[in-house]
C-alpha cells in the first residue's frame, strides 16, 4: 500500500497546483473558453487511474462492481474528453489556414 | 538487490510527476490561440503514460494475480467506457459540442463519486482520509447528476427551459444539508441506521449519495439553456475538485495535482465566462433565468415578411451593413454563403462588419471559428462593446439565426433576459432578420425586435436564403 500523504505536503501541493491553474488560465480571450473547458475536462479524466487502482485492489464483489463502474466512467471521460477537445481545436486549425490562404490586400 | 515492488512504486510516482508536467504544459499551450492545437497532444501523452504505469501498480498486480480475473475485468471496463465515448464524440455534430463536454464531465464526476464510495466501504484509510473522500464524493455526485441534466437540456431530451417551483432555493439547501448530515453520519457511525426501517439497507452512505445526486439534479434543473455553458464550466471545476479530494484520500499524486489544477482553472474560467455575459455566478445559479414567462406584455406591431429581391436592393444601396450571426447560422452551415455575400457586397463598395455576441451559438468563440473557417478576415469581426456604438450609423443590420442575443427585452426590467448585454441591432436604420420560422429563442422569450417598424423578416433556412440573396445581388 502506498504511504498516506502527510498534511503539510498536502497543503503545499494544493496551494502550488491551485496557483498554477490560476496563472495558466487568467487573461485568455473568450474565443478560447470552450477549448479550455474541454481540455481541462480531459485532464480531470486522470480520475481513471484512481478508478483502476480501486478496481484492481477490490477485496469484495461490491467493491469490484463499483470499481468496474468507476473505470467505465473514467475511461469515457478520458477518450470522450480527448476526442471532443481534438475536434474543437481542429476548427482553429482550419480557421488559421483559411486566414493564411486569403491573399493580402484583396483582389 | 532492490525488490520489484518498490521499484514499481517509485516508477509510478515518477511517471505521475511527468504526467503532471505534461498537463501543465498542455493547459499553458491551450491558453494561446497559436499553440492551442498542440496542447491536447501534450495532455494526451501525459494521460497515456499515467494510465500505463497504473496498470503496473504493484498493489493492482498483486491483487490481480490473487483473483485471476481482475486484469480481464479492467480491460473490459476500459474498452467499454473508452469505445462508446470515443465513438459518440467523433460522430456527434459540431453544434452539439457543449453538451458532449457536459456528459464526459459528468462521467468523471461519477467516477470520482464511485472511488469515494469504495474508499468509505473498504474503510481502511483512517477517518481524516475518509472525510476527504466523502467530500469528494459529494462534489462528484453533484457534478455527475448536474452534468447529465445539462446534457439532457442542451440535447433537448428534456425541456430546456428553466424549471422552477416555490421556495426552490430553500428546498435545495435542505437537500444539501441532508446530504452533508448523512455524510457525517456515514463517517462517524456507518451502522447508525441499522434499526431504522427502510434506511437500514442503504445505510447513511447510500442516503448520502442519493441526496448528493438529488442536489446536483436540482441545482441544474432551474438553469435555462442560454446559461448552460457557464454551468457546465462550473461542474467541470467541481469534478476537478472531487478528483483532487479523492487523490488525497487515496494518496495518488497525479489525481491530487491534476484535480486541483482543473478545479482552480475551471473556477477562473467559470468566472470569466460569467463576466463575458455580464452576470454573476449567483445570478446564473439562483435567479432561474428564463423562468418567468412574460404573459402580460403586449407586443405591438406585426411581423413583416420580405423577399430576397427586396433584401438585395436594400443591401446593395447601403453604405454600411452589420451582420449579427447566431446559432441558426451554425445549424444551417451558412457561413460559406455569408462570406460569399460579404465579397459581393464589398465589390459594390458596401462596408460589411460582423457583430459577435460573446455567447452567440451557445459556445463562446463559436461564431469566430465558423466565420474564420469560411475565410472572413478577423478584422471584420467586432466584439459587443466595439460594435454597439456603430449601429446608430448602420444602414442595414442583418440578424442571421440569432434571437436572444439581439432581444431588446434585455433592457426591460422584469424580463427573464433583463441585464444580459445584447447587440443593439434595433438602433440600425433597417433590420433584416433571417429566421427559419416564428419560434422563440432558446430562453423562450418573445422578441419584440421582430415586430418593430424598421424590422423585416426573411424566412427560410439561412443557407438557402443567403444563396438566393447572393444571386439577386449579382443581378443588380
Amino acid at each position: 500500500m502506498t504511504t498516506p500523504i502527510d498534511p503539510v505536503s498536502a497543503i503545499l501541493i494544493t496551494i502550488l497546483a491551485a496557483f498554477t491553474g490560476y496563472e495558466v488560465i487568467s487573461r485568455i480571450p473568450s474565443l478560447l473558453h470552450t477549448p479550455l473547458m474541454s481540455g481541462s475536462n480531459f485532464i480531470h479524466g486522470v480520475v481513471l487511474v484512481g478508478a483502476m487502482v480501486i478496481l484492481g485492489t477490490a477485496k469484495t464483489p461490491a467493491e469490484q462492481v463499483i470499481g468496474f463502474i468507476a473505470v467505465v466512467l473514467g475511461a469515457a471521460n478520458v477518450t470522450g474528453g480527448y476526442a471532443v477537445t481534438e475536434r474543437i481545436l481542429q476548427m482553429f486549425d482550419r480557421a488559421k489556414k483559411a486566414e493564411q490562404g486569403k491573399p493580402k490586400g484583396g483582389k | 538487490m532492490v525488490d520489484l515492488t518498490s521499484v514499481l512504486t517509485y516508477a509510478a510516482d515518477g511517471v505521475y510527476a511527468l504526467a503532471i508536467i505534461l498537463f501543465i504544459v498542455a493547459l499553458h499551450r491551450m491558453s494561446n490561440p497559436a499553440t492551442a492545437r498542440s496542447g491536447i497532444l501534450w495532455a494526451g501523452a501525459g494521460m497515456l503514460v499515467a494510465i500505463i504505469v497504473t496498470g503496473f501498480n504493484p498493489d493492482v498486480l498483486a491483487n490481480g494475480s490473487a483473483l485471476g480475473t481482475d486484469l480481464l475485468l479492467m480491460l473490459a471496463a476500459l474498452a467499454i467506457g473508452g469505445a462508446i465515448a470515443y465513438y459518440a464524440a467523433i460522430k456527434v455534430q459540431m453544434t452539439a459540442m457543449p453538451q458532449m463536454v457536459a456528459v464526459y464531465n459528468g462521467m468523471g464526476g461519477g467516477a470520482a463519486a464511485a472511488i469515494a464510495a469504495v474508499t468509505m466501504i473498504s474503510g481502511t484509510s483512517g477517518q481524516a482520509y475518509e472525510a476527504l473522500a466523502i467530500t469528494g464524493g459529494l462534489i462528484g455526485a453533484v457534478s455527475f447528476a448536474g452534468s447529465i441534466i445539462a446534457f439532457a437540456k442542451l440535447q433537448e431530451l428534456i425541456n430546456s427551459k428553466a424549471v422552477t417551483f416555490p421556495a426552490q432555493n430553500a428546498v435545495n439547501m435542505l437537500v444539501l444539508a441532508g446530504a452533508v448530515v448523512s455524510g457525517a453520519l456515514a463517517l462517524a457511525d456507518p451502522g447508525v441506521f441499522a434499526h431504522v426501517a427502510g434506511l437500514s439497507v442503504i445505510g447513511p452512505l447510500g442516503l448520502f449519495f442519493i441526496l448528493g445526486l438529488a442536489f446536483g439534479f436540482m441545482m441544474a434543473i432551474p438553469i435555462g439553456g442560454a446559461d448552460m455553458p457557464v454551468v457546465i464550466s462550473l461542474f467541470n471545476a467541481f469534478t476537478g475538485m472531487a478528483v483532487g479530494l479523492d487523490g488525497f484520500a487515496t494518496s495518488n499524486y497525479a489525481m491530487i495535482v491534476a484535480g486541483v489544477l482543473v478545479g482552480a482553472a475551471g473556477s477562473i474560467l467559470t468566472l470569466l465566462m460569467a463576466k463575458a455575459m455580464n452576470r454573476s455566478i449567483s445570478n446564473v445559479l439562483f435567479s432561474a433565468f428564463g423562468a418567468k414567462e412574460e404573459t402580460g406584455t403586449q407586443v405591438k406591431g406585426s411581423l413583416k415578411p420580405i423577399e430576397a429581391a427586396d433584401v438585395a436592393v436594400m443591401l446593395a444601396y447601403a453604405s454600411k451593413v452589420v451582420v449579427a450571426p447566431g446559432y441558426g447560422m451554425a445549424v444551417a452551415q451558412a457561413q460559406q454563403k455569408v462570406k460569399e455575400m460579404m465579397d459581393v457586397l464589398e465589390q459594390k463598395g458596401v462596408q460589411v462588419k460582423f457583430a459577435i455576441h460573446p455567447v452567440a451559438g451557445r459556445m463562446p468563440g463559436h461564431m469566430n471559428v465558423l466565420l474564420a473557417e469560411a475565410g472572413v478576415p478577423y478584422d471584420h469581426l467586432y466584439d459587443l462593446e466595439d460594435i454597439n456604438s456603430e449601429f446608430e450609423t448602420t444602414d442595414v443590420a442583418m440578424v442571421i439565426g440569432a434571437n436572444d442575443t439581439v432581444n431588446p427585452a434585455a433592457h426591460r426590467q422584469g424580463s427573464p433576459l433583463f441585464g444580459m448585454p445584447i447587440l443593439e441591432v434595433e438602433r440600425a436604420k433597417n433590420v433584416i432578420v433571417l429566421k427559419r420560422g416564428q419560434g422563440k429563442g432558446f430562453a423562450g422569450v418573445e422578441n419584440d425586435l421582430f415586430f418593430r417598424d424598421n424590422t423585416r423578416m426573411f424566412y427560410g433556412d439561412a443557407a438557402d436564403s443567403i444563396s438566393k440573396l447572393v444571386q439577386e445581388l449579382k443581378k443588380l
